[in-house]
């Protein structure tokens, strides 16, 4: 193997190594809001910081390349990617560490399964889920093809996020002692749409780095 | 608008097939870098360009080459004066054994010119076009071998500008040099093009990022790709430019 090789790879496991602990912090802080885990919420929060040291470690990493060894095509885009894709990882894991805030501080019992299923949460969680593990997946294979179904999954993000206003008015005309409630569960929602947002934009880079082809602020695929 | 053009060149050194087919057009004032492999052919191109093959013995050329829209190879053709339209600086800085300003003098001297004023503000010019009078100025009359490798460079690039080429061909001119005259020769070169065409042969990837606008990839002879060097270095549209610039070749 080149040495430029076996340095892009020990680059990559070092953000997959991230990427595990932003997707187990995922895992975890969807689980605690589905049963109101409190204990589960706290242990998110205080694994943050792991994801906080493991950017840096990569982003370290990433300068070192550059400065070593002068990328460029291909090698200079993996690495430019690599950057973007671990700042956007690692905001995924504060929406994972706001979400865990959530159960910890505003959540006095588990979302009532009716409105639960009214908004689609459980839908929308998995389907978060499954997006980033999809991407996880594209840049280990280097599969755009992979990208392309991620970018297509974010519409049904969108779809739920733009429902869920009408979901939670009807609730809180129905029940308005609920209103302060309902209107922290859109935030909620909010933060979970933005989770597919920044798997897209991940998605996005992955195309750039392996395709050479720019996607980014395109209405179209 | 294009000052060289090369149509399906083909040239041989006797039985050996050194350069296949190659067309390329390249534009005035620009830098144009050839990158490739040792033996891919880049530096026999760049001396079909002032004729430097001629020389050697069973080569033979097909196809065409112009520089300034005048076939190069026609019958009849003064390579003496084509040589001094088409400068050449080579890997190795080789001064002649004579003072700096004698060297810088020596093409107009050749030329027939006698004129001691114009000779004298020649020889200022090239050292200034060249980034070295402020260093010379004091010290003209000294043997060029005085000086260090990277000005002793310098001066062979002000010798070739004194004689008025539109065209400047450098074969690795920075490969013997330390970082800071390699610097010195970058910068020069990025403020040549103004005036100059400037063609360079280089096995630096970084120096040819960093000095052309053009990157030209040959390989066993052919030329494989010729684009924006942007564009080279960033998005090759060929895999083995890509495997080339990245270090992946073989």
């Amino acid at each position: 193997m080149k040495h430029t090789d076996s340095e892009v790879k020990k680059l990559k496991n070092y953000h997959i190594e991230m990427w595990n602990l932003v997707q187990e912090q995922i895992d975890k802080s969807f689980a605690a809001l589905k049963n109101n885990d409190k204990e589960a919420a706290r242990e998110v929060i205080s694994r943050e910081r792991m994801v906080n040291a493991q950017e840096l470690v990569v982003d370290h990493h990433c300068e070192d390349f550059i400065a070593m060894f002068s990328p460029v095509a291909i090698d200079l885009r993996f690495v430019i990617s690599l950057i973007k894709i671990t700042n956007n990882l690692e905001r995924i894991g504060d929406f994972a560490k706001g979400i865990a805030t959530f159960v910890i501080e505003q959540q006095s019992k588990a979302i009532d399964a009716k409105l639960s299923e009214e908004l689609s949460l459980d839908k929308m969680m998995e389907n978060a889920r499954d997006m980033l593990t999809l991407a996880r997946e594209a840049l280990i294979e280097e599969d755009t093809a992979l990208c392309r179904r991620v970018l297509m999954m974010d519409d049904l993000m969108d779809d739920i996020n733009r429902n869920a206003p009408q979901v939670l008015g009807r609730h809180i005309q129905a029940h308005p002692e609920t209103a302060e409630e309902m209107i922290r569960l859109y935030s909620l929602i909010r933060r979970i749409e933005r989770i597919g947002d920044r798997t897209s934009n991940i998605a996005e880079e992955i195309v750039f780095y392996v395709d050479a082809k720019e996607l980014r602020h395109q209405k179209k695929l | 608008m294009n000052i060289i053009t090369a149509k399906d060149v083909n040239f041989y050194y006797g039985d050996f097939h050194a350069i296949k087919g190659v067309s390329i057009e390249i534009e005035k004032n620009t830098v144009t870098a050839f990158i490739g492999p040792s033996g891919c052919g880049k530096s026999t191109f760049l001396r079909l360009i002032n004729r430097m093959n001629d020389l050697i013995d069973g080569s033979r050329l097909t196809g065409e080459i112009t520089v300034e829209g005048e076939n190069i190879y026609r019958k009849g053709i003064n390579v003496d004066m084509l040589r001094a339209k088409v400068g050449m600086v080579f890997q190795k800085p080789n001064p002649f054994p004579k003072s700096i300003f004698e060297n810088v003098a020596y093409g107009l001297r050749i030329a027939g010119v006698r004129d001691r004023v114009y000779i004298e503000e020649t020889v200022e010019n090239s050292l200034r076009g060249a980034a070295l009078w402020d260093e010379v100025k004091d010290k003209l009359k000294k043997s060029a071998f005085e000086l260090s490798g990277g000005q002793q460079q310098r001066l062979c690039i002000a010798r070739a500008l004194a004689v008025k080429p539109r065209i400047i061909l450098m074969d690795e001119p920075a490969s013997a040099l330390d970082p800071l005259s390699t610097s010195k020769i970058e910068d020069l070169i990025y403020s040549l093009k103004n005036d100059y065409t400037i063609v360079i042969v280089t096995h630096n990837m970084q120096q040819a990022a960093r000095v052309s606008d053009k990157t030209a990839f040959f390989y066993l002879g052919e030329l494989i790709e010729y684009d924006d060097t942007r564009k080279m270095f960033t998005k090759p549209q060929k895999e083995a430019t890509q495997n080339y610039i990245t270090g992946r070749f073989g």
